[in-house]
């Protein structure tokens, strides 16, 4: 009863761009580029959750209690499971194989095969509650978080056993797995003090333990190649510190003292680069060598460097659009309550509205708050949370900012293609925004009833892209064939 | 004051005898104003003559003058000579009195003018004086003042301090006591989680529990292992394994970072040597003064060409060092190499405004005096001319006839002339006429020739045909030697081709006879290969000979071999 093809509504979508200002702002080379963007139709969803499985081939979505597998090629369903309760979490095992649906509210995680239907299996936490569930890398244990963070509760599904693992810290992000799936790093508090237990995720053997040299531990995060881990200190103070694999501490920074610190922390993909974004809207890049700082981005309010490129989303009515067709995009089909918007390049220097912060109020809405590297470890993106609707883009080889995308509406969310330097983002309306060294566009969602982009996620093969409204979903997909016309 | 400014004037314009003079002129006068008052007009009565006399003695004899009368004398006569000097005297003495008194007097006026003066400026500045007074009070009050607000200000920082120091106190304690309290509620919290754990452990009827249709095989398809105290180890080693193998390419990054790096200076070093020895030979010219530091230079540099030929394993630490240091030198040998090519440029600039001026001199002077002897030239010229001119003018010729003979020559040269213009014209027309003719029957014959080769070249084909086999091995390796040997030909064949010409005339019916000797002898030639008789080769250069068997296989090579010729 719930068969859907994709290309039932078929949406083409040719957008023109302009591409490249040189550095007198005056002369803009225009450079068309074309993308063919097939939207899908809409499918219901909830709690936001819909996730690829890893190897690419299946699309799993939450409606209520039921779990739909579907085909990514042609959107047809494979599977559907009914789960006992509304599914809060849904995550897909690393091979793709199984599905875990964690039931917060009731404490029951279920896991579903994709291979055996009627295999099942159900965790029940009891009454000791639950508050998040994980696959661990190998895809045959399931980490469940009770509540308080009491415990976590290693279940195989191999063996039907149990583990616990106590006193996990209470944080942003005290758990990692590394990328490869050899290691697990656990943030714990013992006697008001900060420790790491860096686990083989093979056996749950406990490889390391230290203590960290943090007042309060906010996160921790792997470097890609496993190698490194990177530990910070709360907001309440700026301490980012690098210890080794075998527990050794190999770097200590800190940019300030006294005032909010950290906000949030990315490796670059080649593991080369340390990027910090704190409170007082800077990005600070470490180097993987000696662990100093090498560089510094400042979000400030007045774009005045000349060789970044200042994009401004400008909204028009499309009565008013039509005049003007190659340069912005045209939307077939599109609802008349839309307004169509396009991107004009601003020559510097440009003002970046600002929202003050109220002091009054805790966690102000200040600072960097996001950072993404592409997929190249070349550009990276980055969100000042008082410019929310802006996003930065800077280059990693010149170390200076390429682009800036001033949206009129504040960024929801930004990620980047896994395979090409190009960032998709959204900012709750009804359009899609993608920028490339080439260019940006802004793209309709062409379904009826205006389709408003909450988040989004990229295909791991970077050919689609999952739009994910607050009760419905749809797939966008990019020719990669039109790309290079 | 202005009294003994008056009598320094005085003293100043009197004579010494003088000095004591007003005083007692003072005295003498207040004396004789004195007894005016007893005896108004008669000073002198015929009684008291003598007493006169003795009296206006003494006055004069105190005065410093001549006594009048003396008493030794004993008469009462008076000398008059005397009396009038002592007149003529007392009248100077009186003059000079009133001068002085004038004097004086202006002397006072200018003195009270001043005095007036000065007590102006007096009042003034005592004005002044006591305005400053006032400010100065004014100043000491505001300056009491603000030593009062420092004070309360100072009391107030020093409070402030103290409240500083207070709250900071406060802040510290309530921090270590919020800490403690922190603390002390973390254990409560662990120990409420322990309980609730043990709680939750304890209880019966809700236990976690999971339930599985069946047991999955693992990831990798292996069983689970013990856990041992070698899986421990082997856990370690792998570990370190991967630290060391993201250290190894860390480092076998850095090699390469390393090698490249090298290189570049590698690069630049050769480049900074070439530069530098580029321009010594022009240095060692140009300089003495720096000759010093030349062979230190030439030394260095030789330093530096071993290090070059040693620096073969780029990552030996010695090679390196070597290496950074070389380059530092050449980097500063340039940078002094710049230095004073810089100098030597600004040097340049001031030689050069030296030089256009002193080079050009000589010149100068030459091409003066070269013009100048010009000029002279042209003057002797112009007056030979006018010496010409003069003597034809001052000769008695009428112009008329002159003029008419000289026109009667022109007309009968003209005449004959056009004439001639005439004959020649025509004559260019035939000529015209002849070449047109000419190049039509070159076209005809160059028709007829390509016609005739066309038809060789049938009856060629049609004989190869015949007799392939044998050609077919010979032509690959015509091709390769065609080229070298038509060079050889070209000169060579000069003289065959003249011998040709005669030899086989009979086989041409052409009337021009210009392209027959190529033609006949590679037809010649043709039936030498066709033969293959190297039947000329007594006369031939050998190579010749080869050349054309080889050639003149191909049709192709063969025309090549005529176009030659023809060139030549």
């Amino acid at each position: 009863m719930l068969i859907f093809h994709k290309g039932g509504n078929k949406e083409q979508n040719y957008i023109s761009q302009k591409a490249k200002n040189t550095s007198t702002s005056t002369k803009i080379v225009k450079e068309q580029l074309y993308y063919m963007m097939n939207f899908s139709e809409v499918f219901k969803q909830s709690n936001q959750l819909c996730k690829v499985s890893p190897d690419g081939k299946y699309l799993a979505t939450c409606v209520q209690y039921r779990l739909v597998v579907r085909d990514v090629s042609t959107l047809q369903i494979l599977q559907l499971y009914t789960c006992l309760d509304q599914i809060s979490h849904m995550e897909w095992s690393s091979d793709s194989l199984f599905i875990l649906c964690a039931m917060y509210k009731r404490g029951i995680v279920q896991v579903w095969s994709l291979e055996q239907p009627d295999w099942h299996c159900k965790i029940d936490e009891g009454s000791i509650g639950l508050l998040s569930s994980r696959w661990s890398p190998d895809g045959r244990h399931i980490l469940n978080t009770t509540e308080f963070h009491l415990r976590i509760t290693v279940w195989s599904l191999c063996t039907k056993a149990v583990s616990y693992i106590k006193y996990p810290k209470v944080c942003q992000k005290g758990i990692d797995f590394s990328r490869d799936g050899c290691y697990m790093a656990l943030a714990e508090r013992r006697d008001c003090k900060d420790y790491v237990s860096v686990f083989v995720c093979d056996d749950w053997h406990l490889l390391r333990h230290f203590e960290t040299e943090t007042q309060d531990l906010a996160g921790l995060e792997w470097s890609p190649n496993g190698c490194v881990l990177a530990v910070w200190d709360s907001c309440l103070e700026y301490k980012v510190l690098t210890y080794s694999l075998d527990g050794r501490l190999l770097s200590i920074y800190s940019a300030y003292e006294w005032s909010l610190g950290v906000k949030s922390v990315t490796w670059s993909p080649s593991s080369q680069f340390l990027a910090i974004g704190s409170y007082d809207e800077k990005v600070r890049i470490l180097n993987h060598i000696t662990w100093k700082k090498m560089a510094q981005f400042e979000h400030l309010a007045t774009i005045n460097n000349p060789k970044a490129v200042v994009y401004k989303e400008v909204e028009r009515r499309p009565a008013v659009g039509s005049d003007d067709l190659s340069l912005h995009n045209i939307t077939i089909g599109a609802t008349l309550f839309n307004t169509q918007s396009q991107y004009e390049i601003c020559p510097p220097p440009v003002h970046i509205p600002v929202v003050k912060p109220d002091p009054e109020r805790a966690n102000p809405k200040i600072g960097v708050s996001a950072l993404a590297f592409s997929s190249d470890s070349r550009y990276l993106a980055t969100k000042n949370d008082n410019m929310s609707s802006a996003v930065w883009v800077w280059d990693m080889q010149k170390m200076t900012l390429e682009a800036v995308l001033e949206q009129t509406s504040a960024v929801r969310c930004f990620q980047w293609d896994p395979r090409h330097p190009r960032l998709a983002l959204c900012t709750g309306n009804t359009k899609l925004y993608l920028w490339s060294p080439a260019g940006c566009v802004s793209v309709q969602v062409p379904t009826e009833g205006g389709f408003q982009v909450q988040s989004l996620n990229w295909h791991c093969s970077g050919d689609s892209l999952i739009l994910l409204s607050k009760e419905q979903l749809c797939l966008c997909y990019m020719d990669s064939d039109q790309e290079d016309k | 004051m202005p009294e003994s400014s008056l009598e320094f004037k005085d003293t100043g314009t009197g004579s010494v005898e003088c000095r004591a003079a007003p005083v007692r002129q003072f005295s003498q006068s207040s004396l004789t104003l004195h007894r005016s008052s007893h005896m108004l007009n008669s000073f002198c009565t015929e009684h008291n003559v003598q007493e006169c006399l003795s009296h206006i003695n003494q006055e004069v004899s105190s005065l410093g003058l001549p006594p009048v009368w003396t008493e030794s004398t004993g008469s009462t006569e008076i000398n008059v000579v005397a009396v009038l000097n002592c007149m003529y005297d007392l009248i100077q003495l009186h003059r000079r009195g009133l001068r002085t008194l004038e004097n004086m007097e202006a002397e006072q006026l200018k003195s009270s003018s001043n005095v007036d003066y000065l007590q102006i400026t007096t009042t003034r500045l005592k004005e002044q004086l006591e305005q400053s007074r006032r400010e100065n009070t004014a100043i000491l009050e505001r300056e009491r003042q603000l030593q009062l607000k420092m004070k309360s200000l100072q009391n107030c920082l020093k409070n402030e301090k103290e409240e500083v120091q207070k709250l900071q106190n406060i802040i510290a304690s309530r921090a270590s006591q919020y800490n403690h309290e922190m603390k002390r509620k973390e254990r409560e919290f662990n120990k409420l989680k322990e309980r609730l754990n043990q709680l939750l452990v304890d209880k019966k009827e809700k236990k976690q529990a999971i339930d599985v249709l069946n047991n999955i095989g693992r990831a990798d398809g292996k069983r689970s292992l013990w856990r041992t105290e070698k899986t421990e180890a082997k856990h370690e080693g792998e570990m370190y394994k991967t630290l060391l193998s993201d250290y190894d390419a860390r480092q076998k990054e850095l090699l390469l970072e390393n090698a490249e790096l090298n290189k570049v200076l590698q690069q630049m070093k050769k480049d900074i040597v070439t530069i530098l020895s580029a321009r010594k030979p022009t240095l060692k010219r140009s300089e003495q003064q720096d000759n010093c530091i030349q062979q230190a230079d030439s030394e260095e540099e030789d330093e530096v060409f071993d290090s070059t030929k040693e620096g073969v394993d780029q990552y030996c630490v010695h090679a390196r060092e070597k290496l950074t240091h070389s380059i530092r030198l050449q980097w500063r040998k340039l940078k002094r190499h710049v230095e004073r090519l810089d100098s030597q440029a600004s040097l340049a600039q001031m030689d050069d405004t030296k030089a256009t001026d002193a080079v050009p001199r000589e010149i100068h002077e030459e091409e003066m005096e070269r013009l100048r002897e010009e000029i002279q030239q042209c003057k002797d010229f112009i007056h030979t001319q006018q010496q010409l001119l003069h003597q034809q003018l001052s000769s008695p010729c009428d112009e008329e006839t002159a003029s008419l003979l000289s026109d009667c020559y022109m007309l009968q040269e003209k005449e004959s002339l056009r004439e001639e213009w005439a004959t020649l014209e025509e004559q260019r027309k035939i000529f015209e006429r002849e070449r047109r003719n000419f190049t039509e029957a070159a076209i005809r014959l160059s028709h007829e020739r390509k016609a005739f080769e066309d038809d060789r070249a049938m009856w060629l084909k049609h004989q190869f045909l015949n007799m392939s086999p044998f050609s077919d091995s010979k032509k690959p390796h015509m091709s390769k030697s065609k080229s070298a040997c038509l060079l050889s030909e070209t000169k060579a064949t000069a003289a065959s081709a003249q011998r040709k010409l005669i030899k086989c005339p009979s086989e041409t019916s052409s009337s021009s006879p210009r392209f027959i000797p190529h033609k006949s002898k590679s037809t010649a030639d043709l039936y030498h290969t066709l033969c293959l008789i190297p039947e000329n080769s007594s006369t031939k250069p050998k190579k010749k000979t080869e050349r054309f068997v080889e050639s003149s296989i191909s049709l192709n090579g063969n025309a090549q071999v005529q176009r030659h010729d023809s060139d030549d």
